[in-house]
């Protein structure tokens, strides 16, 4: 790379806001031609508003942007593509309806009297599908294709817009690990002809992999940068957290209670062929693992009645239930806190008062009039408990922010008096400080009796908040690991099932 | 709260403006028109509303005017049955659709809006094929001379009854919508219907009953109709009947995307309708009807709109202050 000409890209002092929220707060990144820049963060440190906001989908409030050493404004994606800059989204774009070749030319089909021509189509696409490594024909329907495949249709795309930096966000989350060589192998090549990559992943063992460089974010902030020789795990997390992990997880041992709840033959809808055998005692954080897609929501959606059984028992407190809707869940004290609090948790539009009441409300009311006293002081009583930062219980909950709004989905459990509380990703998208919050407050649940089952894809999180830990893989339990066995290994090992994926384990030891 | 009381003050521009224009629309007569038929509207604006907060819609409330109607009509004259029975046998039918729609909605996972369009369809077809086609008339006094005419016609403290018997309904509907149980949980479900589902409501139910809610008061209105008009005519009586529940409604307040709705607002939204329509009529020029309706209408919503943006956005400044805070 000639150092004498300007990097590729450079943005500076980049800050944004959504409602009640500072998003990026004056962040800077530079990438330079054929560089490959990591960027690192925990969920809700800013990585994707920044990566929106480079490819033109969001206008920053405030910053400036350069590209080739020239001030740019980002209009919109537009703008973004004819500077060279494209953004691979977390989900694909691509219409399955489409052939691979009606699909990189969407929105720009080559034309011969006003009719798409399809040689042009099909003469153009080869090429691109060549440079991604994709050996088939631009005639094939997208829907044929893999996951991993459609993801290589949509580098293709970019480049046959002449991409000269790759934003990829999340790219490998649901690949399976050979996808992952060859989407890596085409980066390599990409980059010696000079095109530029921005990463964003959370799996640590690919970024070293694949980057010269990485940029971590935290609360919207820089925070701090690690050239290539420097990328470890330890450096990684040590900028992403900023402290040590054993002092971020509040976690103490629970020695056990008695049993709460024991789930014998469990089939959930999704994998009726596997049957599940798993208890949780009064007082025991239990870890849910595993990876995307293995069943871990599904599992906990059929406690809570959102997905019913097919087949098997359940028995809570040494009583036999029929859990056949949320309903029948929350008279037997389980309660669920779901993994999409904006589509699942909360009524958005409804203020915190009312969004902290709703389960507890038939409850409360005389001869089905809602005792509007008793509803505010629980909903000021919970506020306060819970330390939601909200100007009152009349505020609407869209505009709090993400961390206060999941305290929120919380508060309305703990007005009823769980027996068993199920998570599903409980921090995921918050900020640290609220993060922690949620720590101390499964640790003093779990202290009053309460039985913690929790769902994370951050395994961290599962190492330092579990007693012990259940791994699923496609929808079985693949195995249970004590606090003692607990270890990042152990975990991917059973979360991956396979010998293939053993050796990934070993990469990303470090 | 504000928008009602500009909604109230658009009805009062309204009113003023076409005095100015001919006095006559100021008569006692004119006056009084204009409160009967919002009362009888105003009952199925209601109904319309509670479907509309839920996140639905029912396209069939027009036909269902016009069936109960005539199924009125037939059962008195045909069948000789007390009239105050045959309401009750009336009624009953309606709301029986009103959860045939529900469970159609609900257990079979339909779009309101294809189940009550072919509502809107089966509907009006039946009402044709019970009456032959023909207009039914002569219902309303029976042989003995008693007459029902009064339920429409007559005034109590000087207000006409249907105004009185929407007041009833509207009062009952605001402490429904917004002091019980039910009324949170229907407010919930039209705003999020899984975060309903997932805290425990049975989100079904409150969507069955807020179909039968609509459809029962939908016959009410149809039952009343019948009465005023003293006759139906199965293929004409009601028509467009649910585009104007539903043009009242959300003139009113009630958003199509459901969870927002106020009692209050729906009954000047439908008195906006009605006056507007008497004052096309005494001003005479009846074919721009549609336009004006129209166009308040978009007016209305255009600028509720605006000021919602306008809320929204000043709340994001006041409130970005809020930064991440770091603990631990």
């Amino acid at each position: 790379m000639p150092s004498d000409s300007p990097p590729f890209l450079e943005a500076e002092r980049i800050t944004k806001s959504f409602p009640g929220v500072k998003a990026l707060v004056e962040v800077s990144l530079t990438v330079g031609q054929g560089e490959s820049v990591a960027i690192i963060g925990e969920n809700g440190a800013g990585k994707s508003t920044l990566m929106k906001i480079l490819a033109g989908i969001q206008p920053p409030d405030g910053g400036m942007i350069k590209v080739n050493g020239e001030l740019v404004e980002l209009r919109g994606v537009k703008d973004a593509m004819r500077l060279g800059i494209a953004l691979i989204h977390q989900e694909l774009n691509l219409c399955d309806n489409l052939t691979v070749g009606g699909n990189i030319f969407l929105g720009r089909e080559p034309r011969v009297c006003g009719f798409i021509s399809h040689r042009e189509i099909r003469k153009q696409s080869v090429d691109v599908l060549r440079q991604v490594g994709l050996s088939l024909s631009p005639e094939t329907p997208l829907a044929e294709l893999s996951i991993g495949q459609q993801q290589l249709v949509e580098i293709a795309k970019a480049l046959s817009c002449n991409a000269r930096l790759l934003i990829m966000d999340e790219p490998t989350s649901s690949l399976s690990s050979r996808e992952v060589e060859a989407l890596f192998t085409v980066i390599q090549s990409l980059r010696a002809k000079g095109v530029s990559i921005l990463y964003i992943s959370h799996r640590l063992g690919e970024v070293r992999r694949v980057s010269d460089r990485v940029v971590a974010l935290r609360d919207g902030q820089n925070s701090g940068e690690l050239p290539h020789q420097e990328i470890t795990h330890e450096n990684m997390v040590r900028l992403m957290v900023g402290r040590d992990l054993s002092q971020f997880y509040a976690h103490v041992c629970h020695p056990p209670g008695e049993l709460v709840l024991q789930a014998a033959g469990l089939r959930t809808p999704t994998h009726p062929e596997e049957s599940l055998d798993f208890e949780l005692r009064r007082g025991e954080i239990v870890g849910l693992s595993g990876l995307v897609g293995a069943g871990r929501t599904e599992l906990l959606n059929t406690l809570f009645g959102i997905a019913p059984a097919e087949q098997g028992e359940i028995e809570i407190a040494g009583q036999a239930c029929r859990i056949r809707s949320p309903r029948d869940a929350i008279a037997h004290g389980v309660f669920l806190v779901p993994e999409d609090r904006k589509l699942q948790g909360l009524v958005l539009d409804m203020d915190v008062r009312e969004n902290i009441s709703l389960p507890a409300l038939a409850g409360m009311s005389r001869m089905a009039l809602v005792d509007g006293r008793r509803e505010r002081s629980l909903a000021l009583e919970m506020i306060d408990r819970m330390r939601v930062k909200t100007p009152g219980p009349a505020q609407v909950i869209r505009y709090l922010s993400g961390g206060n709004q999941q305290k929120v989905v919380i508060a309305k459990w703990l007005a009823m008096k769980p027996k068993v509380l199920l998570l599903d990703e409980p921090t995921r998208g918050i900020d640290i400080g609220a993060k922690h919050e949620i720590y101390e407050l499964m640790e003093s649940l779990a202290k009053q009796g309460v039985a913690i089952l929790f769902v994370s894809s951050e395994l961290e999180e599962i190492l330092g908040m579990a007693d012990r830990a259940l791994v699923m893989h496609e929808g079985r339990l693949a195995g249970c690991l004590s606090r003692d066995q607990l270890s990042e290994e152990a975990v991917m090992n059973l979360a991956t099932g396979g010998p293939l994926q053993a050796e990934q384990v070993q990469e990303s030891k470090g | 709260m504000l928008k009602n009381i500009v909604l109230g003050m658009l009805l009062i521009a309204i009113f003023l403006l076409t005095r100015q224009m001919e006095p006559l629309f100021a008569s006692q007569s004119s006056i009084g028109t204009m409160l009967r038929w919002t009362g009888l509207y105003g009952i199925m604006t209601i109904g319309a509303a509670f479907v509309i907060i839920s996140g639905g819609i029912d396209l069939s409330i027009g036909s269902m005017i016009a069936l109960i109607g005539a199924q009125f009509g037939i059962l008195i004259l045909e069948y000789n049955m007390n009239p105050y029975l045959a309401m009750v046998v009336v009624l009953t039918m309606a709301a029986l659709i009103g959860l045939i729609y529900g469970l159609l909605i609900t257990k079979l996972k339909l779009q309101p809006f294809v189940v009550t369009l072919c509502g809107l369809l089966v509907l009006r077809s039946i009402a044709r094929y019970l009456t032959g086609d023909d207009m039914v008339s002569g219902f309303v006094v029976s042989d003995s001379g008693e007459s029902l005419k009064y339920l429409t016609a007559s005034k109590l403290w000087g207000l006409p009854l249907p105004l009185w018997m929407l007041g009833g309904v509207a009062l009952v509907a605001g402490v429904a919508l917004n002091r019980t149980v039910f009324g949170r949980y229907l407010k919930a479900l039209g705003n999020n219907e899984q975060a309903a589902r997932y805290s425990g409501i049975q989100t079904d139910n409150v969507t069955i009953a807020a179909y039968i809610i609509c459809s029962f008061l939908a016959g009410v209105t149809g039952i009343l109709f019948a009465i005023d008009l003293g006759s139906v005519a199965p293929n004409t009586t009601g028509t467009f009947f649910e585009l104007y529940a539903i043009a009242a409604a959300v003139l009113g307040g009630c958003s199509l995307r459901g969870g927002v709705g106020s009692i209050v607002g729906v009954l000047i939204g439908t008195a906006i309708l009605r006056m507007l329509y008497q004052a096309i009529e005494t001003l005479r020029f009846a074919e721009l009807e549609g336009t004006v309706i129209g166009v308040v209408i978009l007016i209305g919503v255009i600028f509720d709109e605006i000021v919602r943006r306008v809320v929204a956005n000043r709340r994001t400044k006041r409130e970005m202050p809020i930064a991440p805070t770091e603990t631990g």
